[in-house]
């Protein structure tokens, strides 16, 4: 294998050549609805999407560009995820950024830029690597928020996502220079041995790890990390908060594991004490902020913050007391509900975007009001990811949430079996919001009568996209399984 | 066959088709269809009792699939003499319910149709689930109909009522959630309900887990002092809602002590066996009393659920077959009882429009037919002999009577109470002169309402008179899990 190895990195240069080309052809494209940059667009999503999949099925894990990328099928497997999220977003977001008139093809462009930086940061095996792609994805997100300049709450969204964003990529450099310093490498397997010999400066040590984890907890929107995520939730276009809100979580994720576990894994005592307070901190913020909202993108935001919250309760039970046999079952069940997460969130901004028109946002709670009347699949499908965000069977949000319970409990630790509780019993109370949402469209009777003028393409993908958080409610077992094995395996080099 | 798959798959499949099918302007095509769907939905489950083997206390028509392998969780399905009969009970109310709404509900048939056919396969599920995380799932998957059936074509504060219902029963079983994890990491990984009957527990586990499934089961049952949440739920459903409730959902949580809590636990349900007989009785005497003074008609009859559940549970706590198999009679009867109660009720709001009792006076004078069912079940309510509302709370009389002779005294001061606050309530709106002018428009019941109350009144009847079919199916059971029960797993 030469050192090189770029057919490791074939996705990654494809989603590169097919953003500047849709760049490039986008200037020649007079429609002013973008069909062909929107289609070419879609296909490389799919093509990138299928030799992610190929390579995930592949199983097998390989090293590139002297050591600086690692493949492997965690990565592949998220990556793959990633590019359908940004896909169904894509077609969910056409007809709303045209009545806006941010259909450019800027858009496409930068969300093709946008899923390189994720694809980087998932398969980064290297501190700065990781950092470029953090910031090739962040720098894209912040001109897709301000793509609408004439609006004042998103230009004010784009400003404050891109200073605090600023901050929590120097917080996270900061932290890796600390690495650096105490280890003398980027590279984390290195860094991984270095900590493992015990003859780094552990001090610096865990300060850095302090740093890193602030800078990763921004990404997440943990408290008290989150004051961004309301405002720019709210504040963007809903194309774009969709953007931020989903394939960008993933990212985040295979991130943490690759710094965190892969790398420093020796430190996970420490990391995991921070992972506690940040996600009861969330867990409490998240919920309790979420029931005060009128705004349904405002009210997702802190669902959202609440939902990472539980999300990190898998990531601190894989190491019990130095030992990390439950290791594989943790993480996997972060995994498996950062996922389903996305699967989720994709559908509820979706039908936001659907339901808006010209002139009307239809962001407030109240705008949905008696939805059922006017549309009886899309209220069902709205209440499928309601209730699915809330953790009620069948739908996939409760085996998410069973998922990494499950994994707090099999520690037979009473601090993580009081987390479990706490956690539990803080859903109860998310429940609430989500319900008040399936109530609005279901008991109140509609303000609004005009007719729903939803795209087909855009209407078939939400009904699927239900149909999965449904369907995967029923047989959850292969995803469950898939997230397993990628998780092993990542473990395993 | 797969008859208990197809018990709880038939329905949820008519009721998809309904939803995806149904508009306003097919309602009388989703009528039929509906009652096809609850028709051919109870058809099959008859096999289960007709091919019941009564001599074993083994789980029967068993059905064992893989379904999630990373957690071991399987589709298994399978009943015993416990809850066989819930099964049938279940189709058997659906079809009621969707008798019931036959003319009454007009805007969003198929959606009304569509959930009360999804629910009764969900309970269905409940009931034949012998996996602990499927039985999670149906259990927890009944809610949401419920919520939507109370939330849409409920009364004036149903919004609040849906809300309570759903936040209370979910705060209880979140509770059991936890303690099913517990479990299936303590059994070295399975959900499967009968290897967590043989694990052996100390006596801290057992009182946490008898802890976690008294919070889910006792919300729904429900008993003192958790009950509040299902006044407002019974005021404020439709009809068919309240006598789902009645008759099936408040059994979910009484099988659940028998399923979980008992056996799983068995040392901590003796510790804590008089607790939950302190409570029944506080149901059975003080709800009574509370159901005595009640101005709306529903309110009463849910009140007085409470304490017939009250009854059961006493009846299983006392841990003889006398009393379980009471109980558990006193289940199915209550079934049926309350069910026709709330139809009644039904009957006379869809006429009048109020559910007050000071709003009637005389019914008896306009609808004849009517009063002649009405008395009946408020007989039966009261426990005479002869109806299916004796035999269940004599037998736990009796059973409590051998166990503690106050306990037994106590517990039958309910049939004072239960005379008192039905008979009162039939006083006051069947008999004496007709009081108004409301009263005085009546018209007597069509068929449709016969069918439906004369279908109750004969199994209400049938099961009071020759009670044997039940308690033969249970008695095996029954003696095996207060055989089982008895042994300690310290």
């Amino acid at each position: 294998m030469n050192a090189m190895n770029w057919l490791a990195v074939y996705p990654e240069i494809l989603l590169l050549l097919m953003a500047c080309v849709v760049a490039l052809v986008d200037l020649f494209v007079v429609d002013p609805r973008r069909t062909p940059t929107y289609v070419l667009s879609l296909l490389t999503l799919a093509g990138v999407g299928a030799m992610h999949l190929a390579y995930f099925n592949g199983g097998l894990t390989h090293y590139a560009m002297n050591r600086m990328v690692v493949t492997d099928p965690m990565g592949h497997l998220l990556a793959f995820f990633a590019c359908v999220a940004v896909a169904i977003t894509l077609i969910y977001a056409r007809p709303y950024a045209e009545s806006r008139d941010i259909l450019k093809g800027e858009l496409f462009s930068l969300s093709l830029l946008s899923l390189l930086g994720i694809s980087i940061m998932l398969s980064g095996n290297n501190f700065l690597v990781l950092y470029l792609g953090l910031e090739v994805m962040s720098l894209s997100l912040y001109a897709i928020v301000a793509l609408r300049r004439d609006h004042g709450a998103s230009t004010e969204a784009a400003m404050k996502y891109f200073v605090l964003g600023a901050i929590a990529s120097g917080f996270l450099l900061y932290g890796m220079s600390m690495m650096y310093g105490a280890t003398g490498s980027l590279d984390l397997g290195k860094v991984f041995e270095a900590i493992g010999k015990g003859d780094a400066n552990r001090q610096v040590l865990v300060f850095g790890v302090v740093f890193i984890v602030s800078g990763l907890a921004f990404k997440f929107g943990a408290v008290p990390f989150h004051m961004w995520v309301p405002d720019v939730y709210q504040g963007a276009p809903t194309a774009a908060t969709l953007l931020i809100a989903g394939a960008p979580k993933i990212a985040a994720f295979g991130m943490t594991i690759r710094v965190l576990v892969e790398g420093l894994l020796g430190l996970a005592v420490d990391w995991q004490q921070m992972l506690v307070v940040l996600s009861v901190c969330s867990l409490v913020v998240g919920n309790l902020a979420a029931i005060a909202q009128t705004n349904l993108k405002r009210m997702l935001a802190y669902s959202t913050i609440a939902q990472m919250g539980f999300m990190m309760l898998g990531l601190v039970s894989g190491v019990v007391n130095g030992n990390t046999l439950s290791a594989a079952n943790a993480y996997s069940s972060a995994m498996f509900y950062m996922i389903t997460y996305v699967v989720t969130t994709l559908g509820t901004f979706g039908l936001i975007m659907l339901m808006s028109r010209e002139g009307f946002e239809s962001e407030e709670i109240s705008d949905f009001a008696g939805l059922n009347q006017r549309s009886p699949l899309l209220a069902g499908v709205m209440s499928v990811f309601m209730f699915s965000l809330a953790g009620i069977p069948p739908t996939v949000g409760f085996y998410a949430k069973l998922a990494v319970l499950q994994a707090l409990v099999s520690t037979n630790d009473s601090f993580h079996l009081g987390l479990a509780i706490f956690a539990v019993v803080l859903s109860l109370i998310g429940a609430f919001y989500y319900l008040r949402v399936v109530k609005v469209m279901y008991f109140d009777e509609p303000t609004d009568t005009s007719p729903i003028h939803a795209p087909s393409a855009a209407r078939t993908v939400l009904s699927l996209n239900g149909a999965a958080v449904l369907v995967l409610g029923l047989l959850p077992g292969g995803l469950m399984a898939m997230c397993a094995q990628a998780i092993v395996k990542a473990l395993a080099t | 066959m797969a008859y208990l798959s197809l018990s709880i798959w038939l329905p949820i499949v008519f009721g998809i088709v309904l939803l995806a099918l149904g508009r306003d302007d097919n309602a009388g095509t989703v009528r039929w269809l509906a009652l096809v769907g609850a028709v051919v939905s109870f058809l099959v489950t008859l096999p289960l009792i007709s091919g019941f083997d009564t001599a074993s206390a083994a789980f029967q028509f068993q059905e064992n699939l893989a379904w999630i392998e990373r957690f071991n969780v399987r589709y298994h399905l399978g009943v015993d003499g416990i809850s066989v009969w819930f099964v049938l009970l279940t189709a058997f109310i659906t079809i009621i319910v969707v008798i019931s709404a036959w003319e009454v509900i007009t805007s969003r048939v198929h959606q009304y149709m569509g959930a009360f056919l999804i629910l009764s396969g969900l309970m269905v599920g409940v009931f034949s689930a012998v996996d602990g995380l499927l039985f999670y799932v149906f259990f927890e998957a009944t809610l949401i109909p419920m919520y939507i059936i109370i939330g849409i074509w409920g009364g004036p504060r149903r919004v609040y009522a849906a809300f309570k219902f759903f936040l209370y029963t979910l705060a209880g079983s979140l509770l059991m959630l936890i303690a099913l994890i517990y479990l299936y990491y303590k059994s070295g990984g399975s959900f499967d309900i009968l290897t967590w009957h043989k694990l052996p527990l100390g006596a801290t586990a057992q009182a946490l887990l008898f802890g976690a499934f008294f919070a889910a089961f006792s919300v729904k049952v429900p008993m003192w002092p958790v009950h509040t949440w299902l006044p407002d739920a019974h005021v404020e459903a439709p009809t068919g809602g309240s006598v789902v409730l009645a008759a099936i959902m408040l059994k979910l949580g009484a099988y659940g002590f028998l399923r979980f809590s008992m056996p799983i636990a068995p040392d901590a349900a003796h510790t804590y066996g008089p607790v939950i007989i302190t409570l029944s009785l506080i149901a059975v005497i003080y709800i009574g009393l509370v159901a005595l003074v009640q101005n709306d008609m529903k309110k009463l009859v849910a009140y007085s659920s409470i304490a017939h559940m009250g009854f059961v549970t006493l009846g299983f706590f006392i841990f003889s077959e006398l009393g379980i198999s009471g109980g558990l009679v006193q289940m199915i009867s209550h079934g049926f009882v309350s069910g026709a109660m709330f139809l009644s009720i039904g009957v006379l709001y869809d006429r009048v429009h109020s559910r007050e009792i000071a709003s009637y006076g005389g019914v008896v004078n306009t609808m004849p037919k009517f009063a002649a069912f009405a008395v009946f079940f408020g007989m039966a309510n009261c426990g005479l002999p002869g109806t299916a509302g004796f035999i269940g709370e004599w037998m736990v009389i009796l059973g409590a009577v051998k166990y503690s002779f106050w306990i037994g005294l106590l517990s039958a001061t309910a049939l004072i109470f239960g005379a008192a606050y039905t008979l009162w309530m039939v006083k006051r709106v069947y008999f004496g002169d007709v009081a108004n002018d409301d009263v005085r428009e009546l018209t007597d019941i069509n068929s449709r309402e016969f069918l439906m109350l004369a279908a109750l009144a004969i199994a209400t009847l049938a099961m009071g008179l020759y009670p044997k079919p039940f308690t033969d199916v249970m008695h095996v059971s029954v003696t095996e899990l207060i055989r089982h029960v008895g042994v300690s797993k310290l």
